[in-house]
């Protein structure tokens, strides 16, 4: 039996369907076998980022609507034997599906696959309810923004009381802008939200080129951004990895580690 | 039977009350007790059902005690006993109501609300989002970035106090208070806000003393 990790934000923009692109690849180049489900029904973009999207042929709706079965959706990756996709429906709107059928979905391939990487849409309405249902953990991204942080408090609320563990990933990090103190820093976006940091991922242009290329960040290796991601894998897969230094001489980083004990 | 009356009765409104002597013996109240109903002021307890308040004054009754009381005044069919009580149980029920103070433990986060009848303290975080309601007082052990409105009820002598007070909004009855705007410490002092001649003042905790004679408030904290 795998496990189902939901990535979710609140905010829209911050990086889910990056993080869970990345995540889904950094895992299967574990050796693990993964399925990404993408839950934004009406606004796909997941398939998109995996340079997937001329392979699909049937997605969400079409199993949960018995049209399909949910081998026939899967869309097998390119580059690894053992990661899919489970691609969301395009012509249709989050209404058009149950929580309680995403449920069964996930459990359905939780039997088949070690990780079940859901990418949820952006708010907190039924495109939310849909892609926690089936979730055992969480994922929370943020950027060092206000507005970023804020929404990230509030769907943490919300997975409190679904009971549904939450880490958090600060995405799109600027190591001069936090340190000229234009941005917010990762103590300060810790204190608010109060939660375990699973890892911290640099702003990098080479996200926005590979996401255009179909090519997740994490396949190369040069941008600190992958390595970022690979971390952040290898913490899931149960590693103690320290926390990605943001520059040399920065004591905010050591301090920080020392508080995680892992990072 | 003793010179001295015990009890006294009279006629309000709703009834009649009872109020009971509470320096004499107890059995000596029982007995005059007794006498009154069956013989002096038989003319005034027959007749139609009549409610009846029992006020025992200062005198500690035991709920042994008050249940012999009620079943001397129910042997006249037509008495219904309302309530029993002393100047102890009312003074109790309101030190009790004003020192209500509930401990909630969490972190209030973005679109969560809170509310309480009474006091209120909070071990942990109201962040930017969320708010803390109370009728009496707000303590928050933790920092308090959100919204914290006290007194929701109207009442204007309770104070916010938290130990890192960062708050988007601070409400205190109808007074509100932006602090970003109008007053913002830089010092991470624990520190209350309270009205004063309808304003909303800030200070550093050490100074509530002043506002506030009775040090209890802070008691075990």
């Amino acid at each position: 039996m795998g496990e189902a990790i939901v990535v979710t934000s609140g905010k829209g923009g911050v990086g889910k369907t990056t993080t869970s692109a990345n995540l889904g690849t950094a895992l299967a180049l574990h050796g693990k076998k993964v399925c990404m489900v993408d839950t934004d029904i009406g606004l796909r973009n997941l398939d998109v980022v995996m340079g997937l999207e001329n392979r699909i042929i049937y997605d969400l709706i079409d199993v949960s609507e018995g049209r399909c079965r949910l081998n026939q959706a899967l869309v097998k990756d390119k580059r690894f034997d053992e990661l899919y996709m489970l691609p969301a429906a395009q012509t249709k709107d989050k209404h058009d599906i149950s929580p309680e059928q995403v449920k069964d979905i996930v459990l359905e391939l939780k039997k088949d696959f070690d990780f079940v990487i859901i990418d949820c849409p952006a708010g907190i309405e039924q495109g939310f309810r849909n892609a926690v249902a089936g979730a055992d953990r969480a994922i929370v991204v943020t950027t060092p923004e206000n507005a970023a942080v804020r929404d990230a408090d509030r769907i943490i609320g919300l997975l409190e009381q679904a009971q549904i563990s939450a880490k958090l990933v600060i995405n799109r990090i600027r190591p001069t802008m936090v340190k000229s103190g234009e941005m917010l820093d990762i103590d300060e976006i810790c204190q608010i939200l109060a939660i375990d940091l699973l890892g911290i991922v640099p702003d990098d242009e080479k996200v926005i080129k590979a996401a255009n290329a179909g090519e997740p960040t994490v396949m190369d290796p040069s941008s600190r951004a992958a390595i970022a991601y690979r971390n952040i894998a290898r913490r899931i897969l149960g590693d103690k990895v320290p926390l990605m230094q943001m520059e040399d001489k920065n004591g905010m980083f050591k301090r920080l580690r020392k508080f995680l004990g892992i990072g | 039977m003793t010179e001295k009356q015990h009890i006294t009765i009279k006629g309000v409104k709703e009834g009649l009350v009872f109020l009971l002597d509470d320096s004499c013996e107890f059995g000596e109240l029982l007995d005059e007790l007794h006498y009154k109903l069956e013989t002096t002021h038989q003319q005034l307890l027959t007749g139609p059902l009549v409610h009846v308040q029992v006020k025992l004054g200062a005198r500690r009754a035991s709920e042994e005690e008050k249940e012999r009381i009620v079943s001397v005044i129910r042997q006249r069919g037509n008495l219904l006993v309302q309530s029993v009580d002393g100047e102890q149980d009312e003074e109790l029920a309101k030190a009790a109501k004003k020192d209500d103070l509930k401990i909630i433990t969490g972190v209030v986060r973005s679109g969560q609300t809170i509310r309480h009848e009474g006091n209120i303290m909070l071990m942990g975080d109201v962040n930017p989002g969320g708010t803390i309601m109370s009728t009496g007082d707000i303590y928050v052990l933790g920092a308090l970035r959100g919204l914290a409105h006290a007194g929701v009820d109207g009442r204007r002598d309770v104070i916010i106090a938290s130990s890192m007070l960062r708050p988007t909004q601070l409400r205190i009855a109808d007074i509100i208070s932006r602090p970003p705007d109008e007053w913002m410490t830089g010092d991470a002092f624990m520190e209350f806000a309270y009205l004063q001649e309808g304003q909303m003042k800030i200070d550093k905790l050490s100074q509530l003393h002043r506002l506030r004679k009775d040090p209890i408030v802070f008691k075990g904290v």
